[in-house]
């Protein structure tokens, strides 16, 4: 919302400068965006007079002129061709800036004449697009006169921020209110005197859309002359942005941020009929003043006269019967329209206007006659002519009823002590009709244009910033009682612990976007087409549905580091994946993607399977998973490479990760070159750990017998997992096997086609005693016995 | 038989002295010493001889053999310990050379923002609520006093997903706070929660991401006032922009879940193209706040009669801006590693009150 210092001070007797207004606007809520105070801009400017122009000896087009100015008679080089003696214009001393050309004066010499400032032309200080030559001002304008005050542009223009719960503030003379509440000063916004009718009003209106209306008021005005709006009203409307149109639309605009009152005028010549306000028809449609047509729907208000629609309501105005020059009759509409259905027509229409913005956020119902009565007023002043007597369907509905408030509430919500005078100061400054009924209660009435107050809590919010959240005090907040307690949930506990793992182990954290690209989602498991997961107001068209890994933009991610030269990297990102809209089909995921090799004398140093499996099963180990429980499978869902991928399982059901290789096509599809590499382990997925009794460890048992290893060779079929043969062997007796692992791995000569030899050493730690040899031997039975059922065969 | 001796003691000390490694040595003591060597032929030849003979050889022969034995020893001693060295000489290795190359891992600002707040909000008592990304309207803005099809509900560019067959959608947060009404709708005052998250607006420039994150704040128990959001917020500022004093102030803004309602802005300094915070005299809005609506506390089953508190809600990334001096907004989610390599954190660096908060 923009308007004028010197509008303000229509609506307010103040003494306050322009840095007052603006601190007590920001600190009332009124949160001032943007002051543009041609005053403080032009400071620097000023008039002066050219007493003296003669030829540059040196340069044709530059003329030395003797200038009278504030700081006395200048030399000053100018290459205006309408610098002239007599000439009253606008100078600049050294040391300024030139807004229009961006540079700050210097004393230099041109072409060998020293300049002492310059002279200046509308597009150097900004006041015109371009112009052509300086300045050329009244005579009558005395030397010194700031060059804002000669130019007319004295008024700082203020733009600041309405929330939406406070229409009112859309009106010049509401901002005066609250500034006069805040003690800057008092209201002086003049009173409306209504206007007598003297005919009756010859278009009749009636509404059959008691719902999106609940009261339209209007009335002729006849035998007005259109034209140009006069001079200070221009100059009002330019100053906040608005185009002056013609005396009649300029009132109704003046209206519409005076009092947040919008109003609508037609030229009644050429309307046919009275008017109707309904609902709209399938198949109408309109060309409104903004020179576009738009259908009309059912939902949308609209009033018609007998040729059909001719305004949609509250939002703009029909092209036909608009106002022009030649209006001579002119129907004069002030009227109140339900917001929920300016909301919707001016969102299916997509008009933004004036009107619209204050209807959808509520106008004040007690001002749609005051409104009609000082409209009428000013076209009667500006454009002559004579008002019939006011037409009114429906009723201004009444008010919220009064509510009691206790003037301890106010204490009570904020901490602050208002003392009770000022508390009712301030709600009757601001429109409020507090009645006393003793020991600090009030009944309190609210103002029509209040349709925000609801009860004692708005009332609260009132006071206390009137009053000043300045004085809010600053209280600690009460310890509770009982020990502290951890505030991580397990799920975050999980996410700290896994991130900052894996950040150990050289792999650094990135954050995504929740969504991606589509098509790219649908390789990664999302319903075809994006189903729940597609967003129906995506920002960017590869950001237009939820991701169901977060793999997708770390593979992404690594190609725009490589195409910039850094290949070699390795990337994680802890966050939500969604399969589905619900609150439970989120989860969280920790995703890791790496690629690149680096060369290196002792050998080339990349990741592959097994380095990140390496990594995945230390970050399992870091969040105390029950890893031995867990099984590693063959292969993963289909972004994976088939062959070198796998899935680490709890139970046949239970996915806890997945790693390896991104598939090679499912890469080119996204436009990354491979091989890229990673993991997703699905954090939630791991069974919470066994809640216990205490935080003591189980008790520590030592074996004291030397621990011995047994080195097996077995062949077995290509295609046999080696998890499989080694978790046979080390089920073979749990009690004596610590561990099992693989230490060779060979297919070749000696072994037969389609097989492979696989090495194991079994680490056994005897419990009870010493073992035998003979139940050394009986182990190594079993072992061969159990691995033989794995299909494997000791190698001879 | 004495001057033999002699002359087979100078011949095997030579042969000792100039035995130039340990096997030369040890055939030296094998002819010397072993079942068939000199020493050992003339030790045999002692039973042979008569006692008058043998009382002279013995002593003598003996004598020789102690001797050629220690020799043999220390000789050894010394011919290992060159051994040794010119092993190791032979071993050396340039260490000049680097080392394995490992990749740097580092943690994300805005994640380590989220354990620093948290840290603090933990010390002032204030459990953890999460909620989903994808919520109902009813959640986001229904509960939260936000009036049906009202200006408000668009001033929050919402991402929409598409309508169901019941003419409802869904919808991406747009803020943390329907956590604070999941929350009051599962659990009975006194409720001291904050709710950290992802939050995603329609809107992007310089100084908005479609995607960012929030923390949410929701206290409700008995006579807590706006002046101990104020307390609250203050001590928060201090310990996490790790400053003495901040000075803010609470300018009135206006929000439909909370009245009165408030932004708190806090001193800075712009010059020189950073910001400062607690000197300098400009003012940066860093977070919105207010007492709960009666109406949201009414929409969530508390009674506004019995039961009042405050609800904050800021934004992490700007706050990790703010304190680490990070440019720009839309750097945060381009998982560009220069950027991650600089603004990143060290793992072990985990912020809690007790070893610092950075």
């Amino acid at each position: 919302m923009k308007f004028t210092l010197s509008w303000l001070k229509d609506h307010l007797d103040t003494g306050a400068d322009l840095p007052a207004i603006l601190d007590a606007m920001t600190m009332a809520g009124l949160e001032v965006e943007h002051v543009d105070n041609p005053a403080e801009k032009l400071a620097a400017f000023s008039v002066a007079k050219i007493v003296e122009a003669v030829q540059h000896p040196n340069a044709d087009r530059l003329r030395v002129c003797q200038v009278d100015t504030r700081d006395g008679r200048k030399e000053i080089v100018c290459g205006a061709p309408n610098a002239r003696p007599g000439l009253t214009t606008i100078y600049a001393p050294l040391g300024t800036f030139i807004p229009g050309s961006g540079i700050t004066l210097e004393p230099r010499a041109v072409r060998g004449v020293v300049s002492n400032g310059m002279l200046c032309s509308a597009a150097e200080l900004e006041t015109a697009d371009e112009s052509d030559g300086i300045l050329e001002l009244d005579g009558a304008l005395a030397v010194g006169t700031a060059a804002a005050e000669a130019l007319g542009l004295a008024d700082a223009v203020i733009d600041f921020e309405v929330t939406p719960n406070r229409p009112d503030w859309l009106g010049v003379d509401g901002i005066a209110r609250e500034l006069a509440a805040a003690g800057l000063g008092t209201v002086r916004t003049a009173p409306v005197t209504p206007v007598p009718g003297s005919f009756p009003c010859p278009v009749s209106v009636r509404i059959d859309s008691p719902q999106a209306c609940p009261a339209f008021a209007g009335r002729l005005i006849r035998g007005v002359k259109n034209g140009p709006s006069p001079q200070w009203l221009q100059d009002r409307l330019r100053a906040i942005g608005l185009r002056p149109i013609s005396a009649l639309v300029d009132v109704t605009n003046l209206l519409s941020y005076d009092r947040a009152r919008p109003l609508h005028v037609f030229d009644a010549g050429k309307l046919t009929g009275g008017l109707v306000i309904r609902m709209g028809r399938d198949g109408e449609s309109l060309t409104a003043l903004d020179g576009k047509t738009y259908a009309l729907r059912p939902a949308d208000c609209v009033i018609a006269d007998d040729t059909g629609v001719v305004s949609i309501s509250g939002i703009m105005g029909g092209e036909p019967t608009g106002c022009t020059d030649d209006t001579t009759d002119v129907f004069l509409e002030s009227a109140l329209w339900t917001p929920l259905n300016m909301f919707q027509t001016g969102r299916a229409t997509g008009i933004v206007s004036d009107a619209r913005y204050r209807f959808e956020r509520g106008v004040d119902p007690g001002f749609m006659l005051p409104g009609l009565e000082l409209a009428t007023r000013l076209i009667l002043d500006l454009c002559g002519g004579e008002a019939s007597d006011v037409v009114m369907d429906g009723a201004v509905p009444a008010g919220r009823a009064p509510v009691v408030f206790d003037l301890a509430a106010t204490w009570r919500l904020t901490g602050m002590d208002v003392p009770e005078a000022e508390q009712v100061r301030i709600l009757t400054t601001l429109g409020f009709t507090p009645e006393a009924l003793g020991e600090g209660r009030y009944r309190v009435a609210m103002p029509s244009w209040r349709r925000d107050v609801e009860g004692p809590a708005d009332l609260v919010e009132d006071i206390a910033r009137i009053a000043g959240f300045d004085h809010l005090p600053q209280t600690p907040l009460p310890q509770r009682a009982g020990r502290k307690l951890p505030t991580e949930t397990p799920r975050q506990q999980r996410v700290r612990i896994a991130r900052r793992t894996l950040a150990g182990l050289g792999w650094s954290e990135a954050v995504t976007w929740s969504f991606a690209q589509r098509a790219i989602c649908e390789l990664f498991g999302a319903p075809q087409g994006g189903g729940p997961l597609l967003l129906a107001n995506p920002i960017a068209s590869d950001l237009d549905c939820m991701r169901p890994s977060a793999l997708i933009h770390l593979i992404l991610a690594s190609q725009r580091n490589a195409d910039r030269g850094f290949g070699r990297l390795a990337l994680f990102e802890a966050g939500p994946v969604y399969a589905g809209d619900a609150p439970g089909d989120q989860q969280t995921v920790l995703a890791a993607v790496t690629r690149g090799a680096e060369r290196h004398w002792a050998g080339e140093a990349a990741p592959d399977v097994f380095s990140v499996k390496a990594d995945l099963m230390g970050v399992l180990e870091a969040l105390g998973a029950p890893v031995a429980g867990m099984q590693v499978v063959q292969g993963a869902r289909s972004w994976w490479h088939p062959g070198r991928s796998g899935t680490v399982r709890m139970g046949p059901k239970t996915v806890i990760a997945e790693f390896g290789e991104l598939h090679p096509r499912v890469l080119k599809a996204m436009g990354v070159d491979g091989p890229v590499l990673g993991f997703e382990l699905f954090l939630e997925a791991i069974p919470p750990a066994k809640t216990k009794v205490g935080k003591a460890k189980p008790k520590l048992t030592l074996s004291p017998y030397q621990p011995l290893s047994r080195d097996f060779a077995f062949v077995v079929p290509q295609g046999t997992a080696a998890g499989d043969l080694t978790r046979a062997v080390a089920n073979a007796d749990k009690s004596l096997i610590a561990g099992v692992s693989v230490f060779d791995r060979y297919a070749g000569p000696g072994v037969p086609d389609g097989h492979v030899s696989l090495a194991l050493e079994a680490r056994i730690q005897p419990q009870a005693a010493t073992l035998t040899d003979a139940e050394i031997e009986a182990l190594g039975q079993k072992i061969v016995a159990a691995a033989t059922k794995q299909g494997a065969s000791l190698r001879g | 038989m004495t001057t033999n001796i002699a002359t087979l003691e100078t011949e095997l000390t030579a042969a000792v002295e100039t035995a130039a490694d340990e096997a030369a040595l040890e055939a030296v003591r094998v002819a010397a010493l072993g079942k068939k060597g000199s020493v050992s032929e003339l030790l045999k030849g002692l039973g042979g001889m008569s006692p008058e003979e043998r009382q002279l050889a013995g002593p003598a022969i003996n004598g020789l053999k102690v001797r050629l034995t220690d020799l043999i020893a220390a000789r050894k001693a010394v011919l290992a310990e060159a051994a040794l060295d010119a092993r190791l000489m032979a071993e050396r290795v340039d260490v000049t050379l680097p080392a394995r190359p490992r990749l740097k891992g580092s943690v994300h600002p805005v994640m380590q923002v989220f354990e620093e707040v948290q840290a603090i909000f933990a010390d002032m008592g204030f459990a953890v609520a999460e909620g989903p990304d994808i919520e109902d309207d009813f959640h986001n803005f229904t509960a939260l006093n936000f009036p049906e099809k009202h200006p408000a509900r668009d001033m929050h560019d919402t991402f929409f997903f598409n309508e169901k067959e019941d003419g409802s959608r869904m919808l991406l947060r747009t803020h943390t706070s329907p956590v604070q009404v999941r929350t009051m709708l599962s659990q009975k005052p006194p409720i001291r929660i904050t709710a950290p998250g992802r939050t995603f607006r329609c809107d992007s420039d310089q100084t908005h991401t479609p995607m960012f994150h929030q923390i949410e704040g929701l206290v409700i128990e008995e006579g807590i006032h706006m002046g101990h959001l104020k307390g609250v917020l203050m001590e928060f500022m201090r310990a996490f922009f790790e400053v003495d004093d901040v000075e803010v102030r609470f300018r009135p803004h206006h929000f439909p879940f909370t009245e009165p309602s408030a932004e708190m802005d806090v001193r800075c300094d712009r010059s020189g193209g950073q910001i400062r915070i607690g000197t300098g005299s400009s003012w940066l809005e860093i977070l919105g706040c207010g007492m709960v609506h009666p109406n949201v506390l009414r929409a969530c089953g508390i009674d506004p009669d019995v039961h009042q508190g405050f609800a904050f809600g800021m934004g992490i990334d700007r706050l990790a801006m703010l304190k680490y001096g990070i440019p720009d907004l839309r750097d945060m989610f381009a998982a560009d590693v220069r950027w991650i390599d600089h603004y990143g954190f060290t793992p072990t660096v985990q912020p809690n009150l007790a070893t610092g908060l950075s």
